[in-house]
């Protein structure tokens, strides 16, 4: 019997995937379990893998195309076995888990996908919240719930996707806005604009982004500190690494904002709607650009770690990000995040929130300026740190004493091994 | 059980020497009222001791709250007293009598079936007084003080009752609920004689050789199918075009055809413009479909709408606005505009069910206690009418799904399909299931037929916590039962009936 391969949700928050190119072709023989093909989600390449064995057959999307999760991209038959033609792009067989055709009391019931591998904390969602999710492709853990129990129901995921996504609320349909013409005659040669479709990517980032700056009532502290000692101690540390790697200044704010979350729990925090999540452990995200939008995988337990684990695996997760191999488990369940525009030779900015974090920390470029020490200006190292806080969760002074500490710690690096 | 300063007036089994009375209540022996507070001084005070104020006024006592309720009639409310209860006791007198008339079918022969109102009415009386006396003792239970009297609202968040003012001290709830009206403009003024309300319909001695209905809401289609059971000529007029109007059409047009069936004369789209009201009989011009006719009855009665009790209260007193339509206009949180004074159940807007008042009540003070209730969802207050057949519902009827240009798909499964109504001889009615395409959310559901008013709380349940018509049908449903009906609904809608 024949077993179809449908677009799966590979990421948490996917809802259309683009196939990036076929692994295995028309009449290739599959294992379960082997790549079919590489995948586009909205956040990183993912590999799309065989759910039983058999012969691939009707492949009907091509590389480049984009599918919407749940259809079927293809079908793994027996071999010699005739198949049905696979359903073609109507859209509407948007289920994730697949109806088989025809079941017979011999064959096995086929798999359904096994949804990404998120962490593995248990979902409270109702199951209209539960249907909702899986054929949009929203990643419940990811949500609030605001029924009985922190139980999530239908206005949670209508929140979170900012459009109506059951019939009993939906609205009017909004009449196209007819787009304005362009000024006729002022012709410079070539086009007046490019519409680009939007990637996977942004539009991810564009969905999470408002869900930020928008309801959460952001505020910003801006620190200067004094980096001298700071690049003392990283110099002196990479000499005596020598040839077995180097840290970096970023890895070294990483590991003092980690330290400084310890002590400050208020900031290393998750707003919940009903309730404020304060974790014991930091996993910090760590914003990287990548090609046409930006991720922030998570540093875990980075409190815990030294800074040449540190500069290991933030190096290893950036890569990752840039080359959007990062499994979701990766870019996901951040206590606290660090933007670092430093390379860029930003003095300082500030960084958005990204929900339910309270917290996030803008670090600018490490530039000497003159400052006046005992009387004396002499030129120092100068880095200019600032916070948004949350303010459900964080109030000034807690985030100010937050960035004293941190400020203390890199003023006197010594000071992180109190 | 004296507490060093207790006044005198608070002694057990003595009345106060005011005007008003309390029930003695526990103050005295665990005084909630310490840390300088007043004996007239409560954490929450509710004008109003209907269903949606004593359920209030309970859950508040639960959550430690000290709390008065101050009640100018008999505890309950128009519910207990003169509103739901004493109907359903008449409605089962009418079932009995419905059920002896046919009752030779089934193999036992009655004779001749003789029916006296009077006596049924006095058994609904006597179960009115139970319950309004078991709301009596839940006070009592629950250490609520309860006050007789009007009162009246003043600034600072106070009641007034004759001399004595209450203070209190977190909310006071509004909860006086509503009362019924007449249509004086079309000379339908209620006289209590000719031209009587619910009110006077449940004192009736007898029932009246002839009786026109008008208003075909809930109360009108219940007095209708009881004085017809007690042996009146009935006519039923209702303005819009179908009996039962708010319910879905497929539900009005079962009961139409029902009551027709059983010699109701039932007249919708059809307006009285004028009543001749004399001494013993009433004669009304009715206007139907262009066609005009006159309907003769001995007595009238008006089940067209109540209006809300919100006069002399002192809400202009204390701020508190009213709604174009005459409601307390409350926020979200069911709070005036005067803060500290909230308004529950019928006062606060419709539907003007006591169930909805209750949970209000509930929400209010659960409010005030500082806690986190689940929000009311006003559109799944369950509907229920207890005439036979009876009619229940939730969510939307088809019309409105149409209405709002919903992707749905209707499942329907009649009791003449089910074996355990056949097996009763209460085949009449169906369930109707109305589920959004996609996803299988329950958009509203419709029951017709015997004990319809239970087998809608499956459905309410379900709606209630977002559970799809699949989650319904995969609960096994004990076989053979009504309640099978409801399964099969469930599964006509995704097209896999089985029984049909």
């Amino acid at each position: 019997m024949a077993t179809n391969v449908y677009m799966e949700a590979l990421s948490p928050t996917m809802e259309e995937g683009r196939v990036v190119q076929w692994l295995k072709h028309e009449g290739d023989p599959v294992k379960t379990g082997e790549t079919l093909a590489e995948i586009e989600t909205d956040k990183a390449v993912m590999d799309l893998v065989a759910r039983a064995d058999g012969v691939l057959r009707q492949v009907a999307v091509a590389a480049g195309e984009t599918v919407p999760v749940g259809k079927v991209v293809a079908v793994i038959a027996a071999s010699g076995e005739a198949v049905a033609p696979a359903g073609r792009g109507t859209g509407d067989e948007g289920r994730v888990i697949p109806q088989p055709a025809a079941p017979s009391a011999s064959s096995p019931l086929p798999r359904p996908p096994s949804p990404a591998p998120a962490d593995a904390t248990r979902v409270k969602a109702s199951p209209l919240a539960k249907r909702i999710a899986k054929e949009t492709g929203v990643d419940l853990k990811l949500l609030t719930g605001s029924g009985p129990g922190g139980r999530v129901v239908r206005r949670d995921l209508e929140a979170a996707t900012a459009r109506p996504v059951a019939a009993a609320s939906a609205s009017a349909p909004v009449a196209p806005v007819p787009s304005p013409s362009s000024p006729v005659p002022v012709s410079r040669g070539g086009a007046a604009y490019e519409d680009v479709p939007l990637t996977q990517i942004r539009k991810t980032i564009a969905k999470r982004l408002v869900t930020s700056l928008g309801p959460v009532p952001h505020f910003f502290l801006t620190t200067e500190v004094d980096m001298e000692r700071a690049a003392e101690a990283r110099d002196a540390l990479n000499r005596q690494l020598g040839d077995n790697g180097k840290v970096s200044f970023n890895d070294v704010i990483l590991k003092a904002t980690a330290l400084a979350l310890t002590k400050h729990r208020p900031c290393n925090a998750w707003f919940q709607d009903d309730h404020i999540r304060y974790w014991h452990e930091v996993h910090l995200g760590m914003a990287v650009a990548v090609e046409d939008g930006l991720i922030t995988p998570v540093l875990r337990y980075a409190d815990t770690k030294s800074l040449a684990e540190i500069n290991r695996e933030a190096r290893e997760l950036a890569d990752k990000a840039r080359s959007r191999r990062l499994q979701p488990a990766e870019y996901t369940g951040a206590t606290f995040s660090v933007s670092n525009l430093g390379m860029f030779d930003i003095d300082q900015f500030t960084a958005v929130i990204n929900p339910p974090e309270a917290g996030i920390l803008a670090v600018g470029t490490i530039t000497p300026k003159p400052v006046a020490v005992d009387g004396q200006v002499v030129p120092r190292r100068r880095l200019r740190l600032t916070m948004s806080c949350d303010h459900r969760v964080i109030d000034g002074a807690t985030g100010a004493a937050f960035l004293k500490t941190l400020k203390l710690m890199l003023e006197n690096p010594l000071a992180m091994l109190l | 059980m004296s507490v060093p300063g207790s006044k005198p007036e608070f002694t057990p089994g003595r009345h106060s020497m005011n005007s008003a009375f309390r029930i003695p209540h526990s103050a005295f022996r665990t005084p909630h009222w310490g840390e300088g507070s007043l004996p007239n001084q409560f954490d929450v005070i509710i004008l109003g001791g209907g269903p949606a104020g004593y359920v209030a006024a309970i859950r508040s006592a639960q959550l430690g709250m000290s709390t008065a309720v101050i009640e100018k009639e008999k505890l309950g409310g128009v519910c207990v007293n003169i509103g739901c209860i004493p109907t359903k006791a008449l409605l089962h007198s009418a079932y009995v009598a419905s059920l002896l008339r046919e009752s030779k079918e089934f193999g036992v022969d009655v004779g001749a079936v003789k029916t006296d109102y009077g006596v049924a009415m006095q058994r609904s009386r006597r179960v009115s007084d139970q319950n309004s006396k078991g709301v009596e003792f839940l006070m009592k239970k629950n250490k609520i003080t309860v006050v007789k009297g009007s009162g009246t609202l003043q600034l600072g968040r106070k009641v007034k009752v004759a001399s004595d003012v209450y203070e209190a001290k977190k909310a006071v709830v509004i909860a006086t609920g509503s009362r019924v009206k007449g249509l004086p403009q079309i000379g339908l003024d209620i006289n209590k004689t000719t031209v009587i309300s619910s009110d006077e319909a449940l004192f009736l001695e007898q029932a009246p050789p002839s009786l026109a209905v008008v208003g075909a809401g809930a109360v009108g289609m219940e007095f209708a199918d009881i004085f017809h059971a007690f042996g009146s000529k009935l006519t039923l007029i209702e303005v819009l075009p179908r009996i039962l109007p708010l319910e879905d059409a497929e539900a009005s047009d079962a009961l139409a055809k029902s009551y027709k069936k059983r010699g109701i004369e039932v007249l919708a789209g059809a307006k009285v413009t004028k009543a001749s009201v004399g001494k013993d009989k009433v004669v009304l011009d009715v206007e139907a479909a262009g066609a005009k006719q006159k309907v003769e009855a001995a007595v009238v009665l008006m089940a067209a709408g109540r209006a809300v009790n919100t006069e002399d209260i002192g809400l202009k007193e204390c701020g508190i606005q009213l709604t174009d339509r005459g409601y307390i206009k409350v926020d979200q949180s069911l709070q005036t505009s005067a803060p500290g004074y909230f308004a529950v159940g019928d006062v606060a807007g419709p539907p003007m069910l006591a169930h909805k008042g209750m949970r209000e009540g509930v929400n209010v003070v659960e409010l005030v206690a500082g806690k986190k209730p689940h929000p009311l969802k006003y559109d799944n207050v369950p509907s229920v009418t207890y005439c036979h057949p009876e009619v229940a519902s939730i969510g939307l009827t088809e019309e409105q799904c149409k209405q709002r240009k919903l992707d749905y798909v209707v499942g329907r499964f009649p009791f003449s399909a089910n074996g355990r109504a056949r097996g009763s001889g209460e085949t009449e009615g169906f369930v109707k299931i109305i589920r959004e395409k996609r996803y299988g959310e329950i958009l509203g559901a419709h029951i017709v037929g015997a004990h319809a008013s239970e087998l809608i709380h499956e459905l309410t349940v379900a709606r209630e916590n977002e559970y799809t018509v699949e989650e319904v049908e995969l609960a096994i449903h004990a076989h053979p039962t009504m309640s099978e009906a409801v399964a099969q609904a469930a599964l006509d809608s995704l097209g896999r009936v089985v029984d049909m």
